[in-house]
């Protein structure tokens, strides 16, 4: 019993290791920016299951898991979140920009 | 009995990785992103870990998903940040990237076992803060620092969002969602989701002191929900520059800071509870953090202010 | 792991000094975000001096106590709780980064105004108060921080500042310049979050200390500092991992440029510094320290090339910024040896971080002044700029000196302990890079110096009168001689900078 689940752990440890490995292709060999930036939504994922994965090879005192790295990962995903947010309207504002008829320009140009 | 659905849930996780990764248009790529949120939730209840599961179903899922949606709809063309690689360069990438996986893999192989583990640890002191939820005592309690610095990244962000919004629209409201009338079934769901929406919300937040669940799976549901009315053009985005919904961002770490600080006074130091106000006090800051995580997640999707009507 | 509950913390007062060092800039920010009609200048105004005084407490404290000073929140001691320190370096670093923020808090006041007649804030000033407030306690967090996850939430703070701060002016290059380096950011961030999982996987313990007495050498160890450290790298913008630094040092606005070379850049350095020198069983290998030397000294060579060929200013300097942190990257093969700590090669490195801070923060504001004046900053079009404005080309010559390494400079006595160092350990390259790379400095300081002083050829358009000084002037000329006092340090080892370190070095099993 306790055998299956920790090598279920270590599965899917392994998954997260093939997802890290997948985000740095795409973040590598993809020129559009929204793709980079999946690619890294992806690669962030990887990280936090292998957080998740250890956390539940540290099972014990009558816990399915070690909360510590649970709790780490709540965090790390409301960051990631908060990255993408602002990657995207960056995206969105430089898309506006190239898009946008010469007449409908940009703020003042003060530098 | 539950290894094949492990290897059920890696293979298709990899797939969908795979797939965003390589499909040639964004929308799809997206969509297959919101797919990829779902099954790690899965994979997250598969590792008993039900509160990450939960975040990741309502954040890495749910507002990421709506989010990109939105932004892959308005993107136009992008001048690529890099250049198309070609062929070989693309082996190149992938074997470096399969070698990195295979490097990661032999490492997780080769953790300790047994592996080393705080759950004893912080199951010791959970009496003392009267919660039941070990993983709402790391964030609240021993490790009270990381989420009130989490907070600040969530309103740096949001900040960030509306900086990029034109001079002579600060202040006013995000841009609306759609340009023509939102589609009947829209319009449905968003009268009939919220109540439900927030009901769950609260049950969530309630028993998040000692059962899974807490202030951010409520918050993104609530968020959510608003975020859904606005879609369906049923309220309006609030102003950015309005004082009730600054006073709501700033409400939040605000009271975990005079928490914190009373603490000192108690001459218990900072951020730390006294025991036999340790609950109360830990739901009051859940509470009060919620109402800013509502607002700032809820504004990070809906964008910068682009429109001044009042 | 068994582990026993430490007595309350109590009222412990120096601790409680780094706790609101953290506290206090994003009070400002709650501040600024919860009341529109505070206008955010005006708390700034009230945050940066209470900052720097919290500082300088520090940085006495820890001096008369010749001891770090440290502060367990919550009570929860690690590895379960955090726990916040301030040894001599760290104190010092407190310092520097009042210092500069509160420069650049100073500066910014007139440009970054909100207008008197607005109803509440506006969209630049509240962006880049509310920012530099972020950032500032994200360094001290850097600064004073143990544990490192806690690093990892100080980092993302960093990055998200930086990056509003580099495309305030919403052009559309400078919103590339923001996308590439969210990016790069971004990248090095989930490297070093990877590398902290496997140090938790490992040992259970995220907290420094803990881990200095725990760690063993071994494949995963390893591993996981190497990807931390790469993780870093892309953040500290070392050679080859640099490129997305001058578009985006180039394109912020002066006072963000000076923040974010003089220190933004420093931090992910301090930690790499923290996990080779706390975390890395001791001695961590001389071939390790030479890559990173090497890296360093490729950077301080080609950068410093690139930047004489450079026909803008910021770009210039910002180039001149990536060759400067090569200089810091030496250090890891010239600290051998049973007491590093106690060398002229820790001394020198932790020199020439502050005074390129001091030094770069003069130079970006420098520049600042010649811009808005001027109206571009096209090097080769300089003519007749010595004599208008004569205090900013004096100040931005002043810092140069420390980039050169000529005396007296903090730069020069920084370089110098390097250079001794390098020699003393039979470091001829590194002797040699150093050398090369205060020739190269001087070329491309000297080059913008000989274009301002030039006299105007024929066009009377412009009156050549010399520009009033103003309190901004001053301001850029007291940090260029902030960087210039510092070469009145004695030529040995500073006691300072070893302070909370000794224990460390020699409790090594």
């Amino acid at each position: 019993m306790t055998h299956s689940l920790v090598s279920a752990a270590t599965l899917l440890g392994l998954c997260a290791c093939g997802m890290v490995g997948i985000g740095l292709y795409g973040l590598i060999v993809r020129p559009d920016a929204l793709r980079k930036l999946l690619s890294f939504n992806i690669l962030g994922s990887g990280v936090f299951l292998l957080f998740g994965v250890i956390g539940r090879r540290g099972a014990a005192a009558g816990l399915e898991g070690d909360p510590v790295p649970q709790a780490i990962v709540i965090t790390g995903i409301v960051v990631a979140f908060s990255a993408t947010a602002l990657a995207a309207t960056l995206l969105v504002k430089i898309s506006d920009a190239e898009n946008a008829l010469p007449d409908a320009g940009r703020e003042e140009d003060e530098a | 009995m539950s290894e094949p659905f492990a290897l059920l849930l890696t293979v298709l996780v990899l797939l969908t990785a795979g797939w965003i990764v390589t499909v040639r248009e964004r929308r799809a790529a997206v969509l297959g992103f919101i797919a990829y949120g779902l099954l790690l939730a899965l994979v997250w209840i598969r590792l008993a870990a039900v509160d990450v599961a939960l975040t990741e179903a309502a954040i890495g899922g749910g507002a990421t998903g709506v989010l990109l949606l939105r932004v892959a709809a308005r993107l136009g063309d992008l001048r690529p940040m890099s250049a198309q690689p070609g062929r070989m360069l693309k082996w190149l990438a992938g074997l470096v990237c399969a070698g990195v996986s295979l490097a990661l893999m032999a490492l997780v192989l080769a953790l300790p076992d047994p592996a080393p583990s705080l759950a004893g640890a912080a199951m010791e002191p959970l009496a003392r803060t009267g919660l039941g939820n070990p993983v709402t005592a790391v964030l609240l309690a021993y490790r009270a620092l990381d989420t009130f610095l989490e907070i600040i990244v969530l309103l740096l962000a949001l900040i960030g969002v509306w900086s990029l919004g034109p001079d002579r629209f600060w202040g006013g409201r995000p841009a609306a969602w759609y340009e023509g009338t939102p589609s009947s079934a829209l319009t449905f769901l968003a009268r009939v989701l919220p109540p439900f929406g927030i009901v769950i919300a609260g049950y969530l937040f309630w028993i998040g002191a000692d059962e899974p669940g807490g202030k951010f799976q409520a918050s993104t549901l609530l968020a959510a929900m608003w975020l859904l009315t606005m879609m369906a053009g049923l309220v309006a985005a609030p102003r950015t520059g309005s004082p009730a919904l600054r006073g709501a961002l700033a409400f939040g770490p605000l009271v975990f800071l005079v928490v914190g600080l009373a603490g000192i006074g108690w001459g218990e130091g900072f951020l730390a509870y006294p025991d036999r106000f340790a609950k109360p006090l830990i739901l009051l800051i859940e509470a009060a953090l919620a109402v800013s995580i509502v607002a700032a997640l809820a504004l990070m999707v809906a964008g910068p202010a682009e429109r001044n009507t009042p | 792991m068994s582990h026993v509950l430490p007595p309350a913390e109590g009222i412990n007062l120096p601790g409680l000094l780094l706790v609101f060092a953290v506290l206090l800039p994003i009070l400002g920010l709650i501040a600024m975000l919860g009341l529109r009609a505070l206008h955010p200048e005006r708390v700034a105004r009230v945050v940066a001096p209470l900052g720097l005084l919290l500082a300088c407490a520090i940085l006495a404290e820890v001096w008369e106590g010749r001891s770090a000073i440290d502060y367990t929140l919550g009570g929860w001691a690690p590895p379960l709780g955090l726990k916040l320190r301030a040894d001599g370096v760290s104190a010092v670093m407190l310092v520097l980064a009042a210092l500069v923020i509160g420069a650049a808090a100073l500066f910014s006041q007139h440009q970054f105004r909100t207008p008197p007649d607005a109803p509440g804030d506006t969209r630049a000033p509240f962006a880049f108060w509310s920012m530099l407030m972020a950032m500032w306690s994200a360094l001290n967090l850097v600064f004073v921080g143990e544990d490192l996850f806690n690093f990892f939430v100080a980092l993302e703070l960093l990055t998200f500042s930086a990056v509003t701060l580099v495309c305030l002016d919403g052009r559309a290059t400078t919103l590339h310049a923001a996308l590439r380096y969210l990016l790069f950011a971004l990248l090095g961030s989930v490297l070093y979050l990877l590398g902290v999982g496997l140090i938790y996987g490992r040992y259970g313990v995220l907290d420094l200390a803990l881990l200095s007495e725990l760690a063993q050498p071994g494949p995963i160890t390893l591993a996981a500092v190497a990807m931390m450290t790469v993780g870093l790298m892309a953040k500290a913008s070392l050679f080859p991992l640099h490129l997305w630094l001058p578009p985006a040092h180039a394109g912020a606005p002066p006072a963000a440029s000076a923040v974010l070379s003089a220190l933004v850049v420093k931090a992910p350095f301090f930690l790499i510094l923290r996990l080779w020198f706390e975390l890395l069983p001791a001695p961590y290998s001389p071939l390790a320290g030479q890559l990173l030397a090497a890296l360093g000294a490729a950077a301080i060579l080609m950068c410093s090339v690139v930047a004489l060929g450079q026909s803008r200013l910021k770009l210039m300097i910002a180039y001149s910024t990536v060759a400067q942190i090569g200089y810091l990257f030496l250090v890891f093969t010239l600290t051998a040896g049973p007491a590093p700590f106690a060398g002229l090669g820790w001394t020198g490195g932790v020199l020439q971080l502050l005074s390129h801070a001091l030094a770069k923060a003069s130079m970006f504001l420098a520049a600042g002044l010649i811009a808005e004046d001027m109206g571009h900053d096209r090097i080769a079009d300089f003519s007749g700029l010595a004599r208008r404005q004569p205090l900013a080309i004096f100040a931005f010559g002043l810092a140069g000196l420390s980039l050169m390494g000529l005396p007296p400079s903090g730069g020069f006595v920084a370089k110098l302990m390097l250079l001794s160092a390098a020699a003393a350990s039979g470091q001829w390259w590194i002797a040699a890079v150093i050398l090369a790379g205060g020739v190269l400095a001087a070329g491309y300081v000297f080059r913008v110096i000989g274009a301002a002083m030039k006299d105007r050829d024929g066009e009377a358009a412009q009156p050549a009168a010399t520009l009033p000084a103003t309190g901004r002037h001053a301001l850029v000329l007291a940090l260029a001689l902030l960087a210039l006092a510092l070469g009145f340090v004695p030529l040995q080892p500073l006691a300072l900078f070893a302070i909370g370190r000794g224990e460390l070095a020699q409790g090594q099993p």
